[in-house]
């Protein structure tokens, strides 16, 4: 059925659909009307499921190990400082192989604290073994919920959905909630692999030393390439069943005769391909490549959607302080690097707006874009605070000193 | 082993481990069909606590739900010395998430067994002191304060014994551990707030809250299963005195236990929503000294020389709780004893002392 | 695409009108965009919303920087210069004000534009009268429908019906009713006064 609602709501939606038996969470903009709309069905009894408001993000995970290892279905959701604070419980659910779902609304990470968008929190956890799943729009957002279930349990890993925070949580847009029936049909009942059952004890989480750990980890990495074909074979069955294409691990868009190829993840596709339609109706051989599965990197479906193309922009809402891109890695292991030429612009930190315009300007001239470029850089700004560094010992914290400079910002509009 | 009635024709002695008595008063351990939650071939140290109170605790559990439970613990000796690669002594359900989180992993897997209909089956959440009083303080509480339906029995060795003996904040005053060091103007822990947990947990007004030691199995039986009479949150401390931690023998660990519970210094008692409702009264009051000389951990307080002054507030410390929570029955004088009788002490509010 | 950008202060419910908007867009099975300008929440402090009407399927996820119509639902926003960043010449712009562009200290300004575009409506007031309460969205909304025929009135009442429900559905449905019936009067006036002098 179609519904003009918030991104937070669709998603909630989704996720009442698929059944969960337990849903733990704890608040964190930009994440809370979710978990508030799905507080409000359990509560109505709309949604026959334990909810339980837990004291920290690391409860809510281990809340959710708990569930997941007695055999319930679990979910929880949360962003940037609160998947830092469940670190260790986000690492310890993919070790032990939970199929727990997890929504990021994406968000900065601090300090500086920042409420905004990017994707610093989920990139922080990309080594700790979860899936992890970006959706460009509220309606794959929805869409890549129901599907995660399914992924999770068939292998025995846990999921994160990643949808951009506040662009896609609190935008409202047209989407296509489907029927109980539907949800039903595509997503069978959690069989665990593993159980807490008093009638069949096991002991989980036993301490592997060197003699056995090797092995253990090279099975979550067999798993991870096992994803690979199990995220894609979800994603057909889903659009088979559903009419329409969501997930899957990549999406080109006008890259068959392109020279340039712009990739990214999340909602920023969406205004990315709008500056590549004006771009090519100026004559530019210009695509797009939305990286929908990130981890596991699906290397060889983006070396062949990149095709013959010799120039891969990368667009990244993520910074690695002590080396550049983080996604622009992945791509570059992923290529042959005679072949092509990688440039990393690092746009969208911290919820600055990535605008058509300043994409347009850069794309422009995507000749001359050097190896990494900060897109929409103030460098008058960062040049004020390196003289006053350079002028005092003490001359203070640099965020607020570039806040007073800026003077009056709450009436910006890009 | 299967369970055998073993009838004797001698009575009124409990010489013979206690068979004489009737079935419904023997402890689980007496008996052959105990389930052994914890067997053996662990690896912890002889003479261990924690070991023995862990078995006594879970055993006493298993009886009362008739093997339906599963169990929750957090990292520590326990979990390392009961599941070495590739062998596993549990023989109940068993999961180890991580250090801090056993009170809220045990509340998701109650949450999974109340969404599934299964609330026959009984939920424990276990850990020692360090993973219980400090890392897990915060999800403790939460479980508490939401009244998940969860037994937490927390083993009390007083510092982080696993990782190699450093302090915890279990630890007492006084005591020697990795990271307060014999040495120094102020040699051992310092005397700090300390932080009663179970006093914590009666703060919450959860249902049931007791404390035990592993000097007295029956008592420690009895606690177990009475927990298991309720629902909801429920908190049980056990004093494991370790070895090696504290510098006593092995063979000594009961004795050290009951010591520390015949000084004062270990209280053992039962709450429900926040009031007392019974204490085990000391039967043969000792000064600390009895308990703190056979400790290594506390060496330092006799030699070179007795450090008197922090004997005496280790003493008041004892007298404090003897107090407060009604150990000594009111008619044993201070020359039987030879020590100074207890300096009644208002009891805060909340312990339910009053008319006692 | 149709494009617009409300300006208001938190409390005000500019975030709700933005959604109200574009529900009613979807009423008329179009396509609709609408999002906040995501300030960390407090009331009084000047926010903005956005919203995006189109019959594709709308992709972008950028701030609206060049709109097609502004809703100002506080006046006393308008010194602040960006405010009207964007804005085209053809641009449509609706005021909450019972006074007029000159009084407002705006009648400069709104020479640069074409003259029956940018209108006053006291939102406020009507919503006072119909409403109880001085929350002007509703009100807004009729009359930008008046102003752009970007929606109809319909497709706003069926809107606001859809969002609230009893008499406070009601009072916003008639707030909504008389700006559109202001702002309309208004326009023709202007459209007539054009006519004359041309």
């Amino acid at each position: 059925m179609l519904k003009q609602v918030e991104g937070s709501r669709a998603v909630a939606e989704a996720v009442a659909m698929c059944r969960p038996q337990v849903i733990c969470a704890y608040p964190i903009t930009p994440q809370t009307h979710i978990v508030e709309a799905l507080s409000a069905m359990v509560k109505d009894e709309t949604l026959n499921a334990e909810f339980l408001n837990v004291e920290s993000e690391f409860a809510a995970m281990s809340v959710a190990i708990g569930a997941s290892a007695a055999g319930a279905r679990a979910y929880t959701a949360t962003a940037s400082q609160g998947l830092l604070y469940m670190s260790e419980a986000v690492w310890n659910a993919a070790g032990l192989g939970l199929p727990i779902v997890m929504t990021v609304a994406n968000r900065a990470i601090g300090a500086p604290i920042n409420i905004w968008n990017d994707h610093s929190d989920a990139m922080s956890q990309r080594d700790a073994g979860w899936l992890q799943l970006y959706a460009e729009t509220n309606q794959e957002a929805l869409d890549l919920h129901v599907q995660a279930f399914r992924i999770a349990e068939e292998l025995s890993v846990p999921v994160m959905v990643c949808m951009d925070g506040f662009l896609l949580t609190h935008a409202s847009e047209r989407v296509d909630v489907p029927a109980q029936t539907q949800v039903d049909a595509f997503l069978p009942r959690y069989e665990p692999r593993q159980v807490l059952d008093p009638a069949e004890p096991v002991s989980i989480g036993a301490m592997v030393g060197p003699e056995a750990f090797t092995e253990v980890r090279y099975l979550a990495y067999q798993r991870m390439r096992q994803a690979l074909d199990v995220i894609g074979a979800t994603a057909a069955g889903f659009a088979g069943q559903f009419g329409r294409p969501s997930g899957g691990l990549v999406r080109p868009y006008r890259t068959g005769d392109a020279e340039i190829v712009v990739a990214a993840l999340g909602s920023v596709l969406g205004t990315v391909k709008d500056t590549v339609d004006e771009l090519r109706a100026d004559g530019h051989k210009i695509g797009v490549l939305g990286i929908n599965t990130y981890r596991p990197f699906p290397a060889d479906a983006v070396r062949e959607a990149l095709g013959g193309a010799r120039h891969v922009v990368v667009l990244e809402r993520a910074l690695a302080p002590g080396s550049g891109g983080i996604v622009t890695a992945d791509i570059r292991a992923a290529l042959d690097p005679q072949a092509r030429r990688i440039s990393t612009v690092i746009a969208g930190l911290g919820g600055r707006a990535v605008t058509r315009k300043s994409l347009r300007g850069l794309l422009a001239q995507a000749g001359e874009l050097p190896p990494l470029t900060f897109l929409d850089l103030d460098t008058g700004l960062v040049d004020r605070e390196l003289a006053r560094m350079r002028a005092a010992r003490r001359s203070g914290p640099s965020p607020e000193n570039m806040l007073r400079d800026l003077g009056i910002t709450a009436s910006r509009i890009g | 082993m299967p369970y055998q009635r073993i009838k004797f024709y001698q009575t009124g002695s409990l010489a013979v481990g206690n068979r004489l008595l009737a079935e419904d008063q023997r402890s689980v351990q007496s008996t052959a069909g105990r389930s052994n939650a914890l067997t053996c071939g662990h690896r912890a140290c002889q003479g261990c606590g924690e070991a023995l109170g862990a078995r006594y605790a879970l055993d006493a559990v298993h009886r009362a739900t008739q093997g339906q439970m599963i169990a929750v613990n957090a990292t520590g000796c326990l979990e390392v010395f009961s599941t070495p690669f590739p062998e596993t002594s549990w023989q109940i359900a068993w999961l180890h998430s991580l250090f801090g989180n056993a009170p809220a992993v045990a509340s998701g897997v109650a949450a999974a067994l109340k969404a599934m209909g299964r609330t026959d089956i009984r939920v424990v959440g276990q850990g020692g002191d360090g993973g219980t009083v400090d890392i897990g303080m915060a999800c403790l509480s939460g479980m508490f304060e939401r009244n998940d339906d969860v037994l937490y029995i927390c083993y009390d060795n007083q510092a982080y014994m696993n990782t190699g003996v450093q302090r915890s904040g279990a630890t007492p005053p006084a005591a020697r551990t990795a990271t307060t060091q014999a040495v120094g103007r102020e040699p051992g822990n310092r005397f700090g707030q300390g932080k009663n947990v179970p006093l914590i947990a009666m703060a919450h007004e959860i249902g049931y809250v007791a404390t035990a030691t592993v000097a007295d199995l029956r008592d420690l039986e009895y606690k177990a299963t009475r927990a298991m009479d309720f629902h909801g949150a429920r908190y049980l401390h056990i004093l494991v005195p370790c070895p090696l931690g504290w510098g006593s023998a092995p063979a000594d660990t009961i004795k050290v236990a009951r010591l520390a519970t015949e000084s004062g210094l270990f209280p053992v008692f039962e709450a429900e929503t926040g009031a007392v409702t019974s204490s085990t009264p000391i039967r043969h009051r000792v000064p600390v000294t009895d308990y703190l000389r056979i400790q290594a951990r506390y060496a330092h307080l006799f030699r070179p020389r007795e450090r008197t002054e922090v004997i005496a507030r280790i003493q008041a410390a004892a007298d404090r709780n003897i107090a407060r929570f009604g150990l000594m029955p009111a008619d044993i004088s201070a020359e039987r004893t030879g020590l100074p009788a207890p300096v009644p002490v208002t009891s805060p509010a909340g312990l339910g002392l009053e008319g006692r | 695409m149709f494009q617009v950008r409300f300006h208001g202060r938190g409390g005000q419910g500019v975030v709700t009108a933005a959604e109200l908007l574009a529900s009613a867009a979807f009423s008329e099975g179009r396509h609709a965009q609408a999002f906040p300008s995501f300030g960390s929440e407090r009331m009084g402090a000047p926010v903005m919303s956005f919203c995006r009407i189109d019959d594709q399927p709308i992709r972008t996820h950028e701030p609206v920087t060049e709109p097609d119509a502004l809703i100002i639902q506080d006046p006393t926003l308008l010194h602040q210069a960006e405010l009207f960043a964007g804005l085209g010449r053809d641009g449509y712009m609706l005021v909450n004000s019972a006074r007029g562009f000159g009084e407002l200290g705006l009648g400069e300004f709104v020479r640069d534009f074409r003259r029956d575009r940018l209108l006053v409506v006291p939102a406020s007031s009507l919503a006072l009268t119909h409403l109880g309460r001085p929350l002007p969205g509703a009100a807004l909304l009729g009359g930008f429908a008046a102003l752009t025929w970007a929606v109809s009135l319909d497709s706003v009442l069926a809107a606001i019906n859809d969002k609230f429900s009893g008499p406070v559905a009601d009072g916003n449905a008639e707030a909504a009713r008389a700006a559109f019936g202001f702002v309309r009067d208004e326009r023709e006036a202007l459209v007539r006064e054009a006519l004359s002098d041309a």
